[in-house]
């Protein structure tokens, strides 16, 4: 890219805007996205690689994350919940965004409605998804 | 060619060919997303137990093997596509092109030890 014309202003950045919802769920979109790209693809790996393996390397992975009776510990639920978190966030607002994509949903109000709908099922969702998990 | 605004400079070159196939390509592996990682929430919602005989019984079933490779191959393009604009965004020059090498190579390294794991158990006889 050619270099910047520093006589001309830089257009405001974070700072400056107020939050909104519609903001913090795009960068939200981001954030969990880059997560699950690095950490949650990282885990997936190493979770696959560990069972094609054998059992003592599954063992290894799974000691990471579980205390002795086999339960989670805190690495396993910071890991398990942020992860399932990411990807709820995630899936409800690219789901508003495919909506976006076609051009529908950009009125003021209804806009930060959904933008808030995504951040409510992301959370409705992962508690759902543990009690589950849990009382199975 | 160097002066000037940005819209300045690209004014006259035409469009660049190529933005729509990333473009879409996010969204088609948006959606095969969606139906193949509700199929990974349930299966672990389903799993009797997480030991290793029960993850490698899982897997090696071609019911479980067959979505979990289509599950890598979609997601870890989505992820590339993902990556690949956020670096866009926040990085310049040889940063950016370094970022993106050392982005593909990750990726596409990852993805070549998940489907081959995969295939490992799936293959790997009734242990």
């Amino acid at each position: 890219m050619a270099a910047r014309n520093t006589a001309r202003p830089l257009s405001p950045h974070l700072q400056i805007w107020k939050w909104g919802p519609n903001m913090l769920v795009s960068i939200l979109h981001r954030a969990t996205g880059t997560g699950m790209a690095t950490v949650g693809a990282a885990l997936l790996v190493w979770f696959l690689a560990a069972v094609a393996a054998g059992p003592e390397s599954y063992a290894t992975f799974r000691d990471v994350f579980t205390v002795q009776s086999g339960g989670l510990n805190i690495i396993g639920y910071v890991v398990g919940i942020g992860l399932t978190a990411c990807l709820f966030q995630h899936m409800a607002n690219g789901i508003r965004h495919l909506f976006m994509d076609v051009g529908a949903g950009f009125e003021l109000k209804s806009n930060k409605l959904q933008a808030q709908a995504t951040m409510i099922f992301a959370v409705v969702m992962t508690v759902a998804f543990w009690l589950y998990l849990g009382i199975k | 060619m160097r002066s000037g605004t940005a819209i300045g400079r690209v004014r006259g070159l035409g469009s660049a060919k190529s933005g729509t196939h990333h473009w879409l390509n996010q969204r088609l592996t948006a959606g095969s997303n969606f139906l193949l990682v509700v199929w990974l929430l349930i299966s672990i919602l389903r799993q009797p137990s997480f030991d290793y005989a029960a993850m490698h019984l899982w897997l090696s079933n071609p019911w479980a093997a067959i979505p979990m490779v289509l599950l890598v191959a979609s997601i870890f393009y989505h992820m590339r596509l993902g990556l690949q604009v956020v670096i866009e965004d926040y990085e310049q020059d040889q940063n950016r092109v370094a970022l993106l090498v050392v982005m593909n190579l990750f990726v596409f390294t990852i993805a070549a030890i998940a489907i081959f794991s995969i295939l490992k158990i799936a293959f790997g006889a009734a242990a």
